[in-house]
């Protein structure tokens, strides 16, 4: 069974990010850039899918600037065996992302894409919902189990009100919560091993494919900043605090 | 120009988000209609046909559309969009997995979870974890949009008097199978719309510890209960408690974060609260940088004393 994971090249989720004085937009430059957690953690359950055998391959695609190859590496250092660059300056919508993800996927006909619920740049969470609707396929979204056996995939989903179980039949799109897994530290061996592993670089362009952006930006700007408060001494000083000046109990 | 609201219910009842979502649609259009999917929803559909505002409901049944089904959402509503030039979810963890497939069946962009309507084609949606704002305006014939429903007011539950229409489900979903669900029974309120909120994070350090100090609290004080990810992750409390970025979002007249650090994670689910307590014992915890109420302790005694001061003050 072959898996295609997308990984996204996005700001690291320690990062505060700080919008440009031009409100054009979040200032990235000079800040520290990292794999998508959600994207890691969809590496971290392809390459154990392969770890028991049921995967024999696991690709890593980003769509991205030539600084995407880091977080493809970071892909081949968890265990994913090549990757592949599609080569952008544009920044894709998630409707673009999708149409050049299915480009790819046409060419590399995985069994099973698993990829992240939501880049934490963009919080749309809206791609791999996307990807499943262009090409037909069934999806499980904010997997927090993932069971492969018999050409079907037996999903557990975090829901509103509690998990949902789904079982779809292969080839589907799989996204990844939280509690999927807890993604490995890669070893300084595999971080090595990853710098000999192929990625292969195509530019967008190449795909024909339409990703001209949907969406106009008019402007970015900061949200109304909070203010601390104060401290209490006590409970007592807080409860008379929330019933005479908060009025909230 | 007319909308389709895709309510969120449970079969019984209407959830607030679709009366907040009804709003929503309402500042883009006076022609809304709202569609009821589900299995043995007539009283739902009834309920939605109230809602103020509200033009007409479409109600339509299968175990598929019940089960939350997103290819099955699919198939419903792409064909109903060539009546309808916007459709508007509620950013549930349902409307999420449903919205976008319909986007890109429409091969439309989604904008994800408005806050604001500025005009028919331009929203204000939070990026990167609520650190920006971004007003986007879109020129597509058809609008597909998720509502953070949040900052939103509830159109009023009455004052409707929409008829209720039965159009037929789709075929059920070749590929997908329903296996089975577990369902966390509460008879709190539910964390989206609560006005108040009791929270919980790693500091509870057992499941035990969290059920026997957060709620309690919660109860006292007819609040929902929520927790951080470190809560949820270490099994504390269930997964769909978890409120941030990447949880749910919230934004209730008070909401009291025990034993929570404050993450920017955490922060982006619930800093829009009217008035935020944070009882922590690290008096340099970000959570104090946005509590209108800091209360620097333990809360193996901050907690038991609290509720003491609200029964003191008849809670
Ligand atoms: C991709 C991604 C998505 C995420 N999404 C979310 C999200 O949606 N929601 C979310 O919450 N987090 C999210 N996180 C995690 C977030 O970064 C933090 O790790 C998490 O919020 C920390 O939870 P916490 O505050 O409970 O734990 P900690 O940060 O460990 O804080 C525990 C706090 O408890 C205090 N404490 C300890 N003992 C006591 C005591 N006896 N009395 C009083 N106080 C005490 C400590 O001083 C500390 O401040 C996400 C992270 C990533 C990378
Ligand atoms: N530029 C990209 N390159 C590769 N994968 C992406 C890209 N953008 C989004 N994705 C994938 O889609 C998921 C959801 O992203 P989003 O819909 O943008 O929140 C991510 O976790 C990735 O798996």
């Amino acid at each position: 069974m072959k898996v295609l994971v997308p990984v996204k090249r996005v700001i690291d989720s320690n990062v505060k990010a700080r919008v440009k004085s031009d409100h054009t937009g979040v200032d990235l430059a000079n800040v520290k850039m990292s794999i998508n957690p959600f994207c890691e953690i969809a590496v971290e359950e392809a390459v154990r899918e392969k770890e028991k055998g049921v995967a024999d391959e696991v690709v890593a695609v980003s769509i991205g600037p030539a600084q995407a190859q880091e977080t493809i590496r970071n892909a081949l250092a968890i265990g994913a065996d090549r990757g592949v660059l599609v080569q952008t300056d544009a920044d894709p919508e998630p409707l673009a992302v999708a149409k050049l993800l299915k480009a790819v996927i046409e060419e590399e006909k995985p069994d099973l894409v698993l990829m992240g619920k939501q880049a934490i740049d963009g919080d749309n969470n809206a791609t791999g919902q996307m990807l499943a609707a262009l090409l037909g396929w069934p999806q499980a979204t904010f997997a927090s189990k993932v069971e492969i056996e018999g050409g079907k995939a037996k999903v557990t989903r975090e829901v509103d009100g509690g998990l949902q179980t789904l079982e779809v039949d292969l080839p589907a799109i799989v996204t990844a919560d939280l509690r999927l897994n807890e993604p490995r530290y890669a070893s300084l061996p595999n971080i090595m091993k990853a710098k000999k592993k192929p990625i292969d670089v195509k530019e967008a362009a190449s795909l024909g494919v339409d990703i001209a952006p949907r969406l106009t930006v008019l402007k970015v700007t900061e949200p109304a900043k909070r203010q601390a408060g104060v401290k209490v001494e006590s409970a007592a000083e807080l409860v008379a605090k929330l019933k005479n000046e908060a009025g909230v109990i | 120009m007319a909308v389709l609201v895709i309510a969120d219910h449970d079969n019984t009842h209407v959830r607030e988000t679709t009366h907040k979502t009804v709003t929503a649609a309402l500042a883009l259009s006076g022609d809304v209609d709202v569609l009821v999917a589900g299995k043995g929803c007539d009283a739902a559909a009834a309920e939605a046909a109230k809602i103020a505002g509200v033009r007409k409901v479409l109600q339509a049944e299968s175990a598929e559309l019940d089960e939350g089904m997103a290819e099955a959402y699919q198939a419903l509503v792409t064909p109903l969009m060539a009546s309808y030039d916007a459709v508007l979810t509620p950013a549930t963890s349902q409307g999420k997995n449903i919205s976008p497939r319909i986007a890109a069946a429409l091969d439309v962009a989604q904008i994800s979870e408005i806050i604001e309507v500025v005009d028919a084609s331009t929203f204000v949606r939070p990026i990167y974890a609520g650190n920006a704002l971004e007003t986007v305006k879109s020129s597509e014939a058809k609008k597909v949009i998720t509502v953070r429903t949040s900052l939103f007011k509830a159109a009023a539950a009455e004052g409707g008097a929409g008829q209720v229409e039965k159009i037929d489900a789709p075929a059920a979903p070749a590929h997908t199978r329903f296996v089975g669900q577990e369902v966390v029974k509460s008879d709190r309120p539910e964390l989206a719309g609560a006005k108040i909120v009791v929270s919980g994070g790693r500091a509870m350090g057992s499941a035990e510890e969290f059920q026997r100090v957060i709620e309690p609290l919660a109860d006292k004080l007819g609040a929902a209960v929520g927790a951080s990810r470190a809560a949820v992750d270490a099994g504390y409390a269930p997964n769909d408690y978890q409120v941030g970025q990447t949880g749910k979002v919230v934004a209730p007249d008070l909401y009291i974060a025990i034993g929570i650090s404050g993450a920017i994670q955490h922060l982006a689910g619930m800093k829009d609260s009217k008035v935020i307590v944070a009882i922590n014992k690290d008096a340099d915890a970000p959570i104090f940088q946005v509590a209108d109420y800091g209360l620097v302790a333990d809360y193996m005694a901050a907690v038991p004393a609290l509720m003491d001061a609200l029964a003191a003050v008849g809670k």
